[in-house]
């Protein structure tokens, strides 16, 4: 039964990727994604991760995409359809990505993970759940990362408003 | 229980996925979905090490890698529309001015 699920998320998860990426409508390939970042929310709650889940489906499926969505809508591109989709040099990229694939793989059958630190175990996970596990660490060891992320996303918004804010002056 | 190695290699499939749209797509938004693509191959694989080595490391690395997606897009989108207000074109291979 496990299996299954993770084969039908693996299979949804795989076909919607492709279709982002050979889709000639952008808008579709936004909504794709859609499914694509669903799909990943259910599995990362087979990875006892709801917490990973929750904000998957919350910054991905609510924010990013709504902003890609809004950027597709903005810039019009109705004669889209009928252009060629890819660069020009696009096997030779297909040819090198064949090659990472194979590489990868090959690296992957001969790894073997470390032995587990015993943090995240099934009786934590049931006892405190994946949240309070997952703030208790945050606040205590990576604060200082969450700051700065915090910091990056603040610049990030004065960067988006400031970018755009210039261009409308240059056009009055 | 489903073993490690599969979500390895599901994770190594999108990533691939993704990596083949970013350098062969025109379309300056699909390339930079296609960048989302990839950040969610990582992901998926630091999940799964993180759970199949009972650390919380792993999942703090996801949570950190959604917050900075969530930046770059912002920026990344926002590059898009000054590229279009600019040269009324978002195809790659047709802005090609470095010096406009």
């Amino acid at each position: 039964m496990e299996k299954l699920v993770f084969g039908y998320l693996a299979l949804a998860i795989l076909v919607s990727a492709l279709l982002v990426v050979f889709s000639r409508n952008a808008v579709k390939a936004v909504l794709w994604s859609l499914v694509l970042f669903l799909h990943q929310a259910v599995l990362f709650l087979t990875l006892q991760a709801e917490f990973l889940a929750a904000i998957q489906i919350i910054v991905y499926a609510g924010a990013v995409l709504v902003l890609f969505l809004f950027v597709v809508y903005l810039i019009n591109l109705r004669e889209e359809i009928t252009w060629p989709r890819f660069l020009s040099a696009y096997p030779l990229a297909f040819l090198a990505i064949l090659f990472l694939l194979a590489l990868s793989g090959a690296a992957l059958s001969g790894f073997r993970p470390a032995p587990p630190k015993g943090i995240l175990t099934a009786g934590a996970l049931l006892a405190q759940g994946h949240t309070r596990i997952l703030g208790e660490h945050l606040f205590r060891e990576y604060v200082l990362a969450f700051e700065a992320a915090g910091v990056l996303l603040l610049v990030a918004v004065l960067g988006a408003v400031v970018l755009v804010r210039r261009i409308r002056e240059e056009g009055r | 229980m489903i073993p490690l190695q599969w979500y390895l290699y599901l994770a190594l499939a999108l990533f691939a996925v993704g990596l083949f749209g970013f350098v062969s797509r025109r379309n300056v938004i699909i390339v930079l979905l296609c960048v989302e693509l990839m950040l969610n191959a990582v992901n998926i694989a630091l999940t799964a090490l993180g759970t199949a080595l009972e650390d919380v490391t792993g999942h703090i690395v996801v949570f950190f890698v959604i917050a900075v997606a969530a930046a770059e897009a912002a920026i990344g989108l926002s590059l898009v529309v000054l590229i279009y207000k600019r040269f009324r074109e978002v195809h790659l291979d047709e802005v090609k001015m470095l010096k406009g």
